[in-house]
């Protein structure tokens, strides 16, 4: 009996009224975990009940404390006929089985009914105490922590990277059951609910036992999502890296090792011109430290096979130029294009595969964890990226397997009973379907000559029985010595190795042959160190590394594309659908090229393609941020030509395009102060080709595998972008290049962590969830108008971002996250989650020039620890941004402190500064008695946060009974998808938030209409994870995102259902401002040490 | 091609107080948006008629969420589905409560009922306060009204207690329960002169010294109903006029108190005994409910009109009438 869980029910506050005639309520509490349920007595004649219960104590398993949440009904009780349920409140109570996580779960939980939506709150106390060495327990997985930050968490050094943890798990869905027909709504809505919680506890579990496998303790970039496929199934799924995090404290704080800083000096690189070391191939025999060698390519005893000079060019799908090829040889996207047309032999390999896989593997988990070397991260410690090849991405259509066909009524009730022998091959089918991809992937990244691939990520898109699975990432190589230390660590790398290039153009080089290119690209030397070869535009799902350098600042670029498709079942829709999709992604990668090229800035960072299947359409959506990297050559122009040049209207016509496009290209230039440092006069290119290139290129980039030989400084003249004006889908890409407004000033926008160019934000932000669904009322669109419409409300849509948040310029919209969906035939669903932040202005242009200085500071932080020690779990591996914001004069006086630091006192001054910090940010030891005055004073600190305890001494007497901060009044918590809040440290990581609501209504128009009850619900939502959050004890949610919002409407009967699954970090966090203030009050006694620093 | 749904949700919530106020005064989304567009809306950041009427629309419906809450606005304080700042929600409180001047003075002193409810059109339309408004601001009343009415303790402090409203707020609220509890008539053509700043100002001290609650601030409705006793004590104030020596010796003081320091002196010595008949007689018929209600208009038709004798300012109406009380008190205690 590994665990006793311990519930108590406190108090509830506004009640809805359940009897009419008293117009109060008699309301009573059930506590249920697994099969035990425990109730409160009825306090009678209230909307406002204070049970103050005894504490219910569930004895249980570990393994059934990671899958179970505790579930807490509230009900109304009637003596004459059945309880009538009020609502319930899931509490998922894995943040406690961590060691250093919260200890309690404590506070106001709204009650949700799915179909009323939140009817009062509930005042709940949880506690978990865990009687055995958690680790002993290898069906359950208590203590990995789970973060859904895609980078390495503040205040966290990681010590080992294992590498990529992937798992799925499959059930019936209970909206799908015979039962459903005879159940009402509500109850086949809670049925799914907790089913779908059931199932992301029991995956978070068996990651967690994989990580455990692999000797991690933490899973970073942790994705989960579900796939909905209806009548065959639920599929919950996630990914994540796996890695052992160590936390920052004084203790690991002893490396230095001033020559890491990579300053921008001129280029050291060895120059191995395209043969970069293979990972793995002429290694030392281990002289670095004993660290067991678990990074994830490392079943190195054999070397990863890869060749880098194979000629695998047929594979690798993208990286920039590499799509145009796509339509021509019709792979690269997907397997479905790969096979062509026997989808069958398809299906059928694929459950061989699967029944092969089963057989074989029964060890196999741990072997594909590290089959494949893929990092969900999507930004990384300096140095630790050496080269970047480009995006690679798979997808691949298939068809959900229709066991439940309506046809067979008989087998779904025998399906029922035997629940359990059919589900259980399903998951492997599925299996087999991803592994299949990221063979895929893992072929691409090899064609493009390297061995991992970062930034990745996986979803699906299900329409009707057709599934589309897709895959993405970056190419990359990693630095080797990392690798073989399987170590993440900044501070413990060494300098026994040369330095390979300088981080500010060296993920730029070419990480292939440039003799054996994977595709025809343009190549120059790079513009930085001249040494080595880059690319001429780069393409990559991660941000952009924290010491590129760049020109001027980043900008959101979105390529839209709507393509007709005729309404078919099954195989021929799923033909019909692979073979559309090659000639999207050419699209779609055209118009990305032509708008980066247009706003004249060469790399694209966090590309992110969706495509998504309706009856009679695709829609494809790719989303990034430009920026002007100035290792890479300046983008040519956009050339614009004729097809009957002798034509003289014609001729005008395109001189006047011409010039719209040019003028835009200035106009650009100037708006994102693009303002490349001068090169030397041979590198200036001159962005008109020359004329034998302008009849040669046609809508393509730079297809000049001849020229090759020809490569030297002055190519840069060759890689103007001609577009030929011959038919109406021309004309149309030029409108619609033209048509995208920039934003309006005082507006930037990115899809990225940070915004490229920025760097001084101030504190003010504002999280949105915004869903728009447009009804195409004539069914008889062209694809032109079509896409015209697409593209119009994007458009609209950001520019009613603009208009909303106009209060808040400066600003940047940042991690705008946009997901398309054709819920049903005609409409058009865009969904987008984003974070507007302010930034100070003036500073803006002077930082660039700064930053040298700050990396400066920044490593001396790591390399001393200081901040860390100082704020026992704030971070510096990657709180670049924070130590930016902090500005320079703080962080120059850190590294000056770094000359001469007096370890003795320095040791005292940092526990002093713990002491207050956990006083402040409200740690509770578990076990630990938290006295009246820690509460006093932590009151009090919140308060001094937030400048906004809407606290009145009139309610208090409600809340006699709470405990905790945020007990009377409601405590503000931020939300962001970032993973860092601007002007603030994260002190703490209290565990992941993922939850699963569903709203339904038969009273749609009286609850105004889908807006209305979607604004509701979106609202409630926010409410639930905001109270979730406080109860842990915390003030944010970082990471945060939208995994889903699935709407299902019918309005002609009043009903609207929808799904929304969100996830995030539940953080406590400091502000700067205060850390300083306690620091100068701490400090006081250290006054003279800090002077003489 | 139509949008079919729209929404835009922030973590903190999003409101504009123009908006807000549109809002509150009864604009649909669509003349909203006309009055924005019409003040220059379109001029900033690039915005078209779409985005104002997608930015009016979601701002309507968060309010019309918001308006459950206002309606107890202790709640919005600790509710958990709006994360809105203290500054923003003390705004939206104040101005929910926020009613217009007009409007008042035409409800005053009637009772907050269903039948008042169905003529807020008539109001509306002589006004010129939308109807939408005006059943916000109604309710308002009758919302206060219902819940201060079972409380104890001093009202305009009940006010601000429930209704988290500023002082100056709860004081006219104070006045409007006031009114509405003793159904002061106020409606009278020849009360239409006054304002609702004047009444309040009168109710302000009647509430002070007249009620149950200017003697003793513990029982219910203490600041709501006229002390009974006190009415029937004013009976005795009659002895002021049927007895000519009293009158005299009344009317010798008060002219002591005044001479010199009035233009309107001769005219009031000439008037006095008419005058303070008048006022008199409005004392001690207090003890009647009808009585009651007609006490501002007894006021004006038996005490200033008459004699046309104090239609001119309010300073000399108020320093003759604080004579005349300190006065009546000096004689009522001899």
């Amino acid at each position: 009996m590994p665990g006793k869980l311990k519930a108590k029910i406190v108090a509830g506050r506004h009640l809805p009224v359940m009897d009419r005639a008293s117009d109060l309520t008699d309301a009573f509490v059930e506590v249920k975990f697994g099969n035990t349920t425990f109730k409160t007595d009825v306090f009678p004649k209230s909307l406002n009940p204070q049970w103050n219960s005894e504490w219910f104590k569930f004895e249980v398993d570990d393994e059934d404390l990671q899958d179970e949440p505790l579930q807490i009904t509230v009900l109304d009780h009637d003596t004459y006929s059945a309880n009538d349920a009020i609502g319930k409140v899931y509490i998922d109570i894995d943040p406690l089985l961590y060691s250093e996580a919260a200890s309690v779960i404590s506070g106001w939980f709204p009650i949700y009914d799915t179909i009323h939506g939140i009817r009062g709150e509930i005042n709940v106390l949880v506690k978990v105490e865990l009687f055995n060495d958690l680790n002993r327990f290898r069906q359950s997985s208590c203590g990995v922590k789970f973060f859904c930050t895609t980078s390495i968490p503040k205040g966290y050094r990681a010590a080992i990277v294992h590498g990529f943890v992937e798992e799925l798990v499959v059930n019936e869905d209970p909206e799908y059951q015979w039962i459903d027909r005879i159940r009402t709504p509500r109850a086949s809505n809670e049925a799914r609910q907790r089913l779908i919680f059931l199932m992301s506890g029991e995956l978070q579990r068996k990651i967690g036992l994989k990580v455990l496998e692999m000797g991690g303790n933490a899973v970073v970039g942790y994705l989960q999502c579900f796939d909905l496929e209806g009548e065959s199934g639920l599929v919950v799924r996630a990914i994540g890296t796996a890695c052992t995090l160590e936390k920052l404290s004084s203790g690991s704080s002893t490396h230095t090792h001033p020559n890491t800083a990579p300053a921008s000096n001129a280029c050291n690189s060895p120059s191995k011109d395209g043969k970069e070391p293979v990972f793995g191939e002429d290694l030392p025999s281990s002289s670095g430290p004993p660290t067991p060698f678990r990074a994830l390519p490392t079943s190195s005893s054999s070397p990863p096979p890869f060749s880098p000079s194979k000629p695998c060019s047929r594979q690798s799908s993208s990286s920039d130029t590499d799509l145009s090829l796509t339509p021509k040889t019709g792979m690269g996207s997907g397997s479905m294009g790969k096979d062509a047309g026997p989808l069958k032999t398809l299906l059928r390999q694929q459950t061989q595969t699967a029944l092969e896989q089963r057989g074989a593997s029964s060890s196999g988990l741990l072997l594909n964890a590290r089959e494949f070397p893929f990092f969900t991260l999507t930004s990384f410690p300096s140095g630790f990226l050496l080269h970047v090849g480009g995006v690679v991405s798979a997808r691949s259509v298939k068809l959900l397997d229709r066991i439940h066909n309506p046809a067979l009524g008989n087998t779904r009730s025998y399906k029922l009973l035997d629940w359990n022998s059919v589900t259980a091959d399903e998951p492997e089918t599925r299996d087999a379907w991803w592994e299949e991809i990221r063979q895929e992937i893992k072929s691409h990244a090899k064609a493009l000559g390297c061995h991992a691939v970062v930034g990745y990520s996986e979803n699906t898109n299900i329409c009707e029985e057709v599934c589309i699975l897709s895959a993405s990432g970056t190419a990359a190589i990693l630095n080797p010595r990392y690798m073989r230390e399987g170590c993440l660590d900044i501070a413990g790398s060494d300098h026994r190795f040369e330095d390979p290039s300088p981080s500010s153009c060296g993920f730029c080089h070419i990480p292939y042959d440039e003799l054996n290119m994977p595709f025809p690209a343009q190549l120059t030397y790079c513009f930085h160190c001249r040494r080595q070869k880059v690319p001429d535009v780069l393409f990559t799902t991660i941000d952009l590394p924290s010491d590129a350098a760049i020109a001027g600042k980043g900008c959101f670029i979105q390529a839209r594309l709507c393509r007709l498709k005729k309404k078919a079942q099954g195989e021929v829709n799923a033909t019909a659908i692979s073979n559309l999709l090659p000639f999207m992604e050419y699209e779609l990668h055209t118009q990305l090229m032509n708008k980066l090229k247009l706003r004249s800035m060469n790399a694209l960072f966090g590309l992110s393609i969706q495509i998504s299947v309706g009856e009679n359409m695709l829609l494809g959506l790719a989303s990034a941020t430009g920026v002007y990297l100035t290792a890479l050559p300046a983008p040519g122009g956009i050339q614009i030509a004729g097809k009957t040049p002798g034509d003289l209207n014609n001729e005008q016509h395109i001189m006047n395009i011409q010039k719209r496009i040019n003028d835009t290209i200035a106009k650009n230039k100037e708006l994102y102060e693009v303002n490349p440092p001068e090169l030397t006069e041979e590198v200036v290119g001159s962005p008109i080709p020359e004329p034998r290139h302008r009849s040669r290129l046609f809508r393509s980039h730079s297809e000049s595998s001849d020229e090759l030989s020809e490569l030297d400084l002055s190519h840069g003249k060759k890689d103007a972008f001609v577009l030929e004006v011959d038919d109406t889908d021309a004309v149309e890409d030029i409108h619609s290049l033209l048509t995208d407004a920039p934003p309006p000033k005082g507006f930037h926008s990115c899809n990225t962590e940070t915004m490229p160019g920025i760097y001084n934000w101030t504190s003010a932000l504002q999280m949105f969830t915004s869903v728009r669904v447009l009804r195409l009322s004539n069914a008889n669109l062209t694809n032109q108008a079509l896409n015209k419409i697409f593209t119009d409300l994007c458009e609209n849509l950001l520019k009613s971002f603009y208009f909303k948040l106009r209060s808040m310029v400066p600003c940047c919209l940042s991690h705008l996250n946009f997901s398309v969906a054709v819920p049903e035939e005609e409409l058009i669903q865009v969904a987008v989650t984003a974070v507007a932040m302010t930034f100070d202005k003036d500073q803006t242009q002077e930082k660039p020039a700064e930053k040298p200085i700050m990396k400066g500071c920044s490593e001396g932080e790591e390399q001393l620890q200081f901040p860390l020690e100082l704020c026992a779990d704030s971070s510096s591996v990657n709180s670049q941004s924070s130590s930016r914001i902090s500005g320079v004069p703080e962080s120059s006086s850190l590294s000056t402190r770094a000359a001469s630091v007096d370890y003795g006192s320095f040791a005292d001054r940092c526990s002093t500064w713990l002491e207050l910090l956990r006083l402040k940010a409200h740690t509770i030891r578990r076990g630990s008695v938290k006295t009246s005055r820690r509460t006093q004073s932590l009151a009090h600190s919140v308060s001094s946060l937030e400048h906004s305890s809407p606290i009145t001494e009139g309610r208090s007497r409600l809340l006699r009974s709470s405990r905790s901060f945020g007990g009377s009044s409601v405590s503000v918590v931020k939300m962001t998808p970032l993973s860092f809040l601007p002007g603030t440290r994260i002190v703490k990581y209290l565990g992941i938030i993922n939850m699963f609501f569903i709203r339904e209504t038969t009273s749609l128009r009286e609850e105004g209409g889908v807006s209305g009850f979607l604004h509701s619900f979106v609202a409630e939502v926010f409410a639930m994870v905001r109270a979730h959050v406080a109860a842990l004890g915390g003030n944010a949610v970082v990471s945060y995102s939208m995994k889903d919002c699935v709407l299902m409407e019918n309005p002609n009967k009043n009903q609207c259902q929808c799904l929304i699954n969100v996830s995030g970090d539940a953080v406590i966090y400091i502000r700067e401002t205060d850390l300083e203030a306690i620091a100068s009050t701490v400090g006081l006694s250290s006054t003279n040490s800090d002077g003489a620093t | 091609m139509a949008v079919e749904l729209d929404v835009f949700v922030g973590n903190t919530i999003i409101m504009s107080e123009e908006v807000y106020q549109l809002w509150l005064d009864g604009y649909t989304v669509n003349d909203a948006v006309k009055v924005r567009m019409d003040g220059g809306a379109l001029d900033e950041f690039e915005a078209n008629a779409d985005v104002v009427q997608s930015d009016t629309m979601d701002q309507y419906r968060t309010f019309q969420m918001c308006e459950r809450l206002l309606h107890s606005p202790t709640k919005l304080a600790n509710q958990l589905l709006f994360q809105i700042p203290p500054h923003r929600q003390a705004t939206l409180i104040e101005r929910y409560y926020a009613f217009d001047d007009g409007f008042v003075r035409e409800v005053l002193g009637k009772k907050l009922s269903k039948g008042t409810k169905k003529d807020l059109d008539d109001i509306s339309a002589k006004t010129g306060v939308m109807l939408k408004s005006c059943r916000r601001q109604f309710d308002n009343f009758k919302r206060v009204f219902k819940v201060v009415e079972e409380l104890k303790g001093p009202l305009v402090e009940n006010i601000r207690q429930h209704f988290l409203l500023s002082d100056k707020l709860a004081r006219d609220y104070a006045a409007i329960v006031f009114f509405a509890n003793n159904r002061f008539e106020t409606g009278k053509r020849k009360l239409q002169y006054l304002t609702f700043q004047d009444l309040a100002f009168c109710a302000g001290q009647l509430i002070n010294n007249w009620t149950v609650g200017a003697v003793d601030n513990m029982v219910e409705d203490m600041d709501v109903d006229l002390d009974k006793e006190f009415l029937q004590e004013l009976k005795e104030l009659k002895v002021l006029i049927t007895d000519k020596d009293l009158l005299d010796q009344h009317k010798s003081l008060v002219c002591t108190a005044l001479r010199g320091k009035t233009k309107a002196f001769n005219e009031m010595e000439a008037n006095f005994k008419n005058l303070s008949r008048g006022l008199v007689n409005i004392a001690t018929k207090l003890t009647n409910t009808k009585d009651v209600r007609d006490f501002f208009i007894d006021l004006v038709e038996k005490v200033s009109c008459p004699e046309n004798f104090l239609s001119f300012h309010f300073v000399v109406w108020d320093r003759y009438m604080g004579v005349i009380k300190s006065c009546i008190f000096k004689m009522y205690h001899d």
